[in-house]
């Protein structure tokens, strides 16, 4: 049995995310070193500010300007920081009070190692360098040994929210990093490929040939296992004519898309059509595959000259 | 033991754009949710549960959102479950809720479905670059294209017919004030000129990307007794799956949209829908799906359904009414898109569809299908409610 | 009077680190057909599908659609899915057939967390504002809990410990986990939590069928009767929450009925040991409640599967009449924010 295939697959994209009010708030807040919280009905600050209220799932929308400073209500040793964490150094997670809010923040606190962290220990906000409206504006918690004060020239209490320049949405990018693995019967068909062939399987139970195998007869819910050979050759059961370019695909439009039954198979697969004016392709054409030095599929399918297949060979494979 | 009657209640809709940039996707859902419990006239208070649906969470970059919408959606302390069938999901999300309500889990249930399509784009989403595969496409519109053609092959159909759908549905749109798309300016000819894309589908036959949430509340018959406005009656409601691509496999007109049809039509009591049925919402992405899901949901027979479509039949003022919102080719947030077509159909038997209300609409068939046209969902809502 | 309703049959995988040579419905398929084989029921027989799966696992959308190719959906089916744990969509499929649509259901879920990092593919469940961008992983945050709940008083290390032990110790007994014997307790993770505090990181799928009244009888000669189940969700942030408790979980005890009556025997889907700790205060676990025999979650734990498999061991244990009445719960999100609890019963012998 040839080798299970295997790739890197990245999942990855910058997503574009608007902002709520009371989001837009705290996080433009955060830019110009202010840390908002909001206030529910009944009386409780909450930092980070939600939308609504947990409790009663009302709108809150009512903002106070809390400390930056605060406790630590618990937290967790980070010896092996992972991509994208706050810090690249070894830190604590911790869940922080700030000094005027009653639910806690969770964020990074930079400290020498456990022994130096505590539930209860007070700790401040340490700010990014370079800020620009999102929750890496704190930077970190730091270690910081003084009773609960009022930021730096203000008095905690109600804010308007209002700033100038608000921001009205983050761009939040994110990247996972996966192995695919095609299993065992997609990997059979292109260990085929690589020596020209296209390689189906049988259903033990209907018979049917599936191209590209799946593992499964997808309609008796058995494993396909039985090698069969088909094409090389096959017929256009229906296509269309793409005329927009996609930006991942390097295909000069327009080019035909089309559905082949290959010769010997069950159901048609999908390829593109060449070596003929794309307003001439049709359903019915007749048409074998066209292989380019070491690519992993035929780059298309042509002609191969033969007479179009009737309608009533083909009608179920479309 | 028989089920419970199923009636809506409350429905609310966001205004569907290509990006709402005011609000989260919590407050997305939310003023759909809001809106419908107003409709109701219920609090949060009131709801014993939520469902949600949505389609690929790679679309929002969010994994389960409903973890996180918990709190935007009142159901802290309550069950919340989150249901996604590919395109189907926002009819099926119903059905599952609709479900609670029959089985008498639960008395008032709200359902909600969304998409946020400008958090990332539905390209990406759609075609995440599985190794080993041959890219060839990208987008839907590539993969329907050829079977939009094989029917065009099977039944005869003239090419204009998907240019007639598509200026219907458009004008009815602008009747509808939650539709993305309000073209005033829209002519046939203009449909007729707009680009080739995936031929035999024009741009203007294409439905667009959008945000948007849309929110029912269901209950049951006492919740019903007691709702401020004109409840709209479960009749009947199903779900079909078949695999996505198979020997055999009909693409133009699916056994599992048939199957599905047939248990709706047969819960209903409805021995003829051409005849029985007042309208129909359904699941139209690409213009030509309209003649071919009538075909499929037994409103005409094979290869004649877009007879109907070119005779008026499915226009606003026709016999059997299409998506008299405009449909998606005028509003599509995907996970959305489903429940917005039970949601129309339910508002059109309450009388509360305003502009693009119809005169006669007693029964009215919601329809949503998803993946490789493989997951089917529907409902059949009524004026009176279900007898037995 | 409400329709009776059991879990007749419950089928599994072996739990493994990586099913690398199987595609997703190349492992789940054969489990779908033991499932089947235990009832002796077809696919045709079935009146409801529902399966529990997520994209994000797999890093592909739509994932769940191929997995639909190893359940033979021909003629067409009548099927749904939930993109959570399958104990869920079991829940989907108790409500189906408590509407007397359907008699019989199949149950599945499946989860590979080998092509991924699944501790970092858990921060995308996280408020996307706030928190996901400091991509908190799923130790670190299970970590927070842990540290809160030692503040509590309510554990300790050593204690923590010895619920990964036990539950190693009597995974032995279970052919299909992945981790079992002695297994070295390790070093911190994310302290406080060790490496014998967290779960393995491994592929595997689950199937269950369930059945009505007489149906269930005909199929299982001691059918896990569901006596209630119910699941309960819980705010999101972490902030608000009080991360020492699960009050979701023990109201969706109350609401199944599960302090009626003890139960002598409970599956808890605890991937890490602090959460025993807390699941079993929430859910009034007596000492004398034999909690997690298989071994659990922390001897075997398939994302999306993992609560599905607490059902299906459970309802095993009534099957063989080893247990009369049993919990089983299963958990969602981050620290245990949403929770589910069914209670099965054999009948008396």
């Amino acid at each position: 049995m040839p080798e299970v295939l295997q790739a890197p697959l990245v999942v990855e994209f910058p997503f574009t995310r608007s902002l709520g009010p009371v989001q837009s708030a705290f996080l433009t807040g955060l830019r110009e070193g202010v840390v908002l919280g909001v206030r529910t009905g009944d009386g409780r600050t909450l930092v980070p500010p939600v939308e609504y209220d947990p409790v009663t799932a009302e709108e809150i929308s009512d903002l106070v300007e809390v400390a930056h400073t605060g406790t630590v209500t618990t937290w967790a040793w980070n010896h092996e920081p992972r991509r994208g964490q706050p810090l690249d150094t070894p830190f604590a997670w911790v869940l922080v009070r700030l000094d005027g809010a009653d639910t806690a923040l969770l964020h990074a606190l930079d400290a020498p190692g456990p022994d130096a962290v505590r539930t209860g220990m007070r700790v401040r906000i340490r700010w990014a360098v370079e800020r620009t409206g999102a929750i890496t504006d704190i930077a970190c918690f730091e270690p910081y040994d003084a009773e609960p004060g009022p930021p730096a020239g203000r008095q905690p209490g109600r804010h308007t929210g209002e700033f100038q320049n608000p921001l009205t949405g983050i761009v939040a990018p994110a990247r996972l990093d996966y192995t695919y693995s095609p299993g065992r019967a997609q990997s059979a068909y292109i260990d085929a490929l690589a020596t020209q062939r296209t390689v189906g399987e049988r259903c033990p139970s209907c018979r049917k040939v599936y191209v590209p195998p799946r593992g499964a007869c997808p309609t008796c819910g058995v494993a396909t296992s039985e090698q069969v050979e088909v094409g090389p050759r096959g017929t256009v059961t229906t296509f269309c004519i793409v005329n927009i370019k996609a930006k991942n695909l390097d295909i000069e439009v327009p080019y035909v898309y089309a559905h082949i039954a290959l010769d010997g198979a069950g159901l048609a697969l999908h390829a593109r059509i060449g070596g003929i004016p794309y307003e001439e392709v049709r359903m019915g054409l007749r048409v074998e595959p066209v292989w380019t030095q070491g690519a992993r599929y035929p780059d298309h399918y042509r002609p191969t000259g033969e007479p179009d297949a009737d309608y009533d060979a083909y009608k179920e494979l479309l | 033991m028989s089920k419970e009657p199923v009636a809506v209640v409350g429905i609310g809709q966001t205004k569907h754009v290509a990006a709402r940039r005011d609000v989260s996707i919590a407050g997305l859902v939310r003023e759909a949710a809001r809106r419908a419990l107003e409709d109701a006239e219920l609090s949060w208070a009131d709801v014993d549960a939520v469902v949600i649906g949505k389609a690929p969470d790679f679309f929002e970059g969010v994994m389960m959102p409903e973890l996180y919408l918990a709190d935007a959606l009142g159901a802290v302390g309550k069950p919340m479950l989150r249901v996604h069938t590919a395109g189907s999901v926002g009819g099926s999300t119903a059905l599952v809720a609709a479900n609670l309500v029959a089985a008498r889990v639960h008395g008032t249930v709200l359902t909600l479905a969304f998409e946020k399509q400008s958090e990332s784009n539905a390209m990406w989403g759609l075609s995440l670059p599985v190794p080993f595969q041959q890219p060839l496409l990208a987008g839907a519109g590539g993969f329907f294209a050829p079977h939009v053609r094989a029917y065009m092959r099977r039944s005869g159909a003239p090419d204009t017919v998907g240019s007639l759908v598509a200026y219907k549905d458009r004008r009815n749109a602008l009747k509808n004030p939650c539709a993305h798309l309000h073209e005033h300016d829209i002519t046939l000819e203009k449909v007729q000129a707009s680009p080739m894309l995936w031929d035999p589908i024009r741009y203007s036959e294409t439905c667009p990307s959008s945000d948007g949430a849309c929110a029912m509340v269901l209950t049951d018959r006492a919740g019903a007794a007691r709702a401020p406005r004109p409840p709209a009656w479960m009749l009947g409601g199903a779900m079909r799956s078949e695999p996505t691509l198979f020997a055999g496999k009909d693409f133009v007109s699916p056994q599992a949209g048939k199957d599905c049809a047939a248990d709706v039509y047969r819960q209903a009591g409805v021995a003829d829908p051409r005849r029985d049925i007042d309208a129909v919402e359904m699941y139209v992405p690409f213009s030509w799906y309209e003649p071919m899901w009538l075909e499929n949901l037994g409103f005409a027979e094979a290869g004649e359904g877009w007879k109907l479509t070119e005779s008026g039949v499915t226009e606003l003022d026709g016999d059997l009414p299409v998506n008299m919102s405009g449909g998606v080719l005028s509003a599509n947030p995907i996970g959305a898109s489903g429940m917005i077509r039970f949601a129309e159909a339910a508002l059109q038997v309450r009388g509360q569809a305003g502009e693009h209300q119809l005169e006669r609409a007693r029964k009215v068939l919601g329809h949503a299908y998803g993946g490789g046209s493989q997951f089917f969902s529907m409902w059949l809502v009524g004026a009176a409610p279900p007898q037995s | 009077m409400t329709r009776e309703i059991a879990v007749v049959a419950f089928a599994q995988t072996d739990h493994r680190r990586s099913t690398e040579e199987s595609s997703e419905v190349e492992m789940l398929m054969p489990v779908l057909h033991e499932v089947l084989a235990r009832t002796g029921l077809r696919a045709a027989d079935i009146g409801f599908t529902c399966s529990g799966s997520s994209d994000y696992l797999a890093g592909r959308a739509f994932s769940f659609t191929l997995a639909l190719d190893g359940v033979g959906a021909w003629p067409p089916i009548s099927e749904s899915h939930v993109e959570m744990d399958g104990a869920w969509a079991l829940y989907e499929a108790w409500t189906k057939l408590l509407t007397g649509d359907a008699d019989t259901a199949l149950v599945y879920s499946y989860g590979k967390s080998s092509p991924g990092s699944v501790r970092d593919v858990l921060t995308r469940q996280l408020d996307p504002y706030y928190v996901a961008p400091l991509w908190p992983d799923s130790i670190a945050l299970a970590a927070l809990q842990a540290q809160a709940l030692i503040d509590a008083g309510h554990t300790d290390e050593p204690a923590l410990a010895a619920v990964g032990a036990r539950s190693r110790a009597d995974a032995t007994a279970n052919p299909h986990a992945q981790l079992k014997g002695a297994v070295p307790q390790g070093g911190y993770v994310v302290r406080p939590l060790r490496t014998g505090d967290c779960p393995p990181v491994g592929d595997g799928a689950a199937a269950v069928i369930l059945a009505a009244g007489d149906r269930a009888r005909e199929l299982c000669e001691r059918p896990a009767w569901i006596r209630g189940i119910d699941h309960r969700i819980e705010a999101h942030a972490l902030g608000v929450r009080d991360l020492t408790d699960s009050p979701s979980a023990r109201l969706a005890a109350e609401k199944a009925g599960a302090f009626e009556r003890p139960v002598d025997t409970a599956e808890l889907h605890a991937p890490f040991t602090a959460q025993e700790v807390i699941l079993r205060r929430a859910l009034r676990l007596g000492d004398d409640v034999r909690v997690n025999p298989s071994g659990g979650a922390l001897a075997a734990n398939p994302v999306m599967a993992a609560g599905l498999l607490r059902i299906g061991e459970a309802a095993a244990r009534i099957h063989r009449g080893a247990s009369d009445r049993a919990l089983a719960h299963a958990t969602s999100g981050p620290c245990l924010q949403q929770n589910l609890v069914a209670v099965l019963e054999g009948d008396p012998r």
